[in-house]
């Protein structure tokens, strides 16, 4: 079984934190080097709401001061990093006073739940038509139709989301246009809204399945070329073990290993991608929260879901690279 | 002696060869080259005419119909009807959008734009990520660990989100400065697969070679080591610009990027806020969806067919 070496965990431990230190730094400093102030647009929220308002100047100082902004920028820098590894990221502007964390603690089990949902899917469905393409035995359907299918690769998920939009949502109306469960159905541990809930997540996934699919399909179709060139198959095939056996047992296990790599390079874009078919779907996750901050200009929000995203990748990197070694033995771990 | 016999045997087979067969192994021979590959001709040819568009809606179109309210609203493209029983005409071909923008008038202005917004950010990315990989590799050292980790780290940061607060606070940006916006995320790819090729290229006979010969670091660099790895250089901007148009595209659909040019994503923006995919008005998201689509695709046929040329083993299957 492979052990991880003390040096390798903190070498990826540095590079942990370190992109999570430069992600909050960002995230900090950029809103700073613009001319918006954002006591300013509280303010200009406020007049517009109320028709006007008396001793702006007495308000607007003290916005200020709720939001910190009176303070030093170094006192002002290192309060936000302490605050934010406590994952607390101020009050929102648009909705104030709802806590930040909390608004996006309800999105965030959302956006989880449709992520783990189709990678999982397109793992699977990936991996095992780019093994079947290799496959001397699989069907000449599988070698044709996969290809074709796999021109749909590149299209980022939104593009794909529209159109299944389109065509099952407005035209057939088999599905919802949006949100991700009904509105007469009241959440909870019941049948109806877990029915409800697939029902409304059925298409985002899909969206996000067809175009993703493929990028596994061609990786494990270049890994088990690769794999089938090897002696051990070879000596499989000489010692007559079934077909079968050779593929499942001698190739695609072995194959399938460096596809976990690939995943942990893939999963910003794929986050990313997420985010913009919640967006068009209305999908109550993350990528709506952000859409609708953005709509608000309620930067506090804008910063917690940029930074909780990030955080997100960083941590589903770190967890592939930790688990790489178990289970692929023949990795060992240098410096 | 019976070996003059079986060459003798042997020699009048090959002139009976027949015209047939000599074009046939002609024609072979000339698939053997790897560049002529069909997945980069027809990538090639999905860009190109995605320029042309561009180049000839210029020339040929009147491009002032892009302007708010130069036509009628929500005209359906000619051929079809919309949900007010209007049916297109000639003098907007592609129907019009929400605020009566000509849809042909946008994408001949607009597709080039995430072409160029790709294009821009990637050679960018690409020329530090050169600059990157070679001085991390070549020089190594307390360098190479601060580079290493940088890209490692940069890595993970997926550039949507960061652009997403840089726009939000700083409201409109031109196409360039978007361009730019997103090249600081795209060099670390080309940094860490560089870094990796020089390490293993260092030590080979040929740079052993010009080193001894007393070739300096640069030509070392730029003369030896550089054009053997223009195959993967290749692929690895392509890659980029599939990345960079994603990320500009996945800005402007959330109402970010430049407000004053028409872009594709933009267009997409408006309309799924106007409501047309209920309202039936495929034509206004329809349209510049399908382009972008055309685009990716042929940049995903470009980097299949690279993959072929620098990995003759995947060509068989």
């Amino acid at each position: 079984m492979g052990r991880i070496p003390r040096s390798y965990l903190i070498n990826r431990l540095i590079t942990l934190f370190l992109t999570i230190l430069i992600a909050a730094t960002l995230i900090w400093v950029i809103p700073r080097l613009s001319p918006v102030d954002p006591a300013d647009i509280m303010l200009g929220r406020m007049a517009a709401g109320a028709g006007s308002v008396a001793n702006a100047d007495q308000v607007l100082a003290q916005l200020r001061e709720s939001f910190g902004l009176d303070q030093p920028m170094i006192v002002q820098y290192f309060k936000y990093l302490g605050n934010t590894l406590l994952f607390d990221f101020g009050l929102s502007t648009a909705s104030f006073p709802t806590p930040v964390s909390s608004l996006i603690a309800r999105a965030l089990p959302w956006t989880l739940g449709l992520m783990i949902l189709s990678v999982v899917i397109t793992f699977v469905i990936g991996n095992a038509l780019g093994a079947f393409m290799v496959w001397e035995r699989s069907p000449k359907l599988v070698k044709v139709a996969i290809p074709a299918a796999m021109v749909f690769t590149s299209i980022p998920p939104i593009l794909s989301g529209l159109l299944l939009m389109w065509i099952f949502a407005a035209q057939l109306r088999w599905f919802p246009l949006t949100g991700a469960y009904g509105l007469m159905v009241e959440p909870g541990w019941t049948w109806d809204f877990a029915l409800s809930v697939l029902h409304h997540g059925f298409l985002p996934a899909l969206s996000i399945v067809i175009v993703t699919f493929g990028f596994w399909a061609l990786g494990m179709r270049g890994l088990m070329i690769t794999v089938q060139g090897e002696d051990y198959v070879k000596l499989a095939e000489a010692k007559g073990l079934r077909p079968r056996y050779i593929l499942y047992r001698y190739m695609i296990r072995n194959a399938i290993l460096p596809q976990v790599t690939a995943f942990a390079l893939k999963i910003g874009l794929l986050i990313a991608g997420q985010v913009l078919v919640e967006r068009i779907f209305a999908y109550n996750g993350m990528g709506k929260l952000l859409y609708d901050a953005i709509l608000d200009q309620d930067f506090p929000v804008i910063q917690g879901v940029s930074y909780v995203i990030i955080l997100m990748t960083a941590l589903s990197v770190f967890l592939v690279d930790l688990i790489y070694p178990f289970i692929d033995p023949r990795i060992r771990h240098e410096g | 002696m019976t070996e003059y016999s079986t060459d003798d045997d042997v020699a009048p087979a090959e002139h009976g060869l027949t015209r047939e067969d000599r074009r046939r192994a002609r024609r072979m021979r000339r698939f053997d080259n790897p560049w002529l590959n069909p997945k980069l001709y027809w990538g090639g040819g999905l860009l190109l005419g995605i320029v042309l568009v561009g180049i000839l809606g210029r020339l040929l179109w009147d491009l002032d119909l892009v302007f708010t309210g130069s036509g009628m609203l929500k005209l359906p493209p000619v051929g079809f009807e919309n949900l007010r029983g209007q049916e297109g005409t000639f003098a907007n071909p592609l129907g019009t959008d929400g605020a009566g923008r000509d849809m042909l008038a946008l994408i001949v202005i607009g597709a080039p734009n995430s072409l160029f917004v790709g294009l821009l950010a990637s050679l960018i990315g690409m020329s530090i990520g050169i600059f990157l990989g070679f001085t991390a590799g070549y020089v190594g050292g307390r360098t190479d660990d601060i580079i290493r980790v940088l890209s490692d780290v940069m890595i993970t940061i997926p550039p949507l989100l960061i652009l997403v607060v840089f726009q939000s606070a700083f409201g409109d940006v031109s196409l360039t400065m978007m361009a730019l916006l997103i090249a600081g995320f795209v060099w670390q790819s080309p940094t860490r697969l560089i870094r990796a090729q020089v390490l293993s290229m260092k030590s080979s006979g040929y740079v052993q070679m010009a080193k001894l010969s007393g070739a300096s670091t640069f030509d070392i660099m730029f003369r030896e080591m550089l054009p053997n790895l223009i195959p993967y250089l290749f692929g690895s901007f392509i890659a980029n610009v599939t990345t960079s148009i994603v990320t500009a595209v996945g800005l402007e659909v959330l109402g970010l990027g430049p407000q004053r040019v028409p872009t594709l994503g933009r267009t997409i923006y408006e309309a799924i806020n106007a409501g047309a995919l209920i309202q039936n008005l495929w034509w206004w998201w329809g349209i510049p969806t399908l382009l972008l689509a055309a685009m990716f695709i042929g940049l995903l046929l470009i980097n299949l067919g690279l993959d072929e040329v620098s990995n003759p083993r995947l060509r068989k299957a």
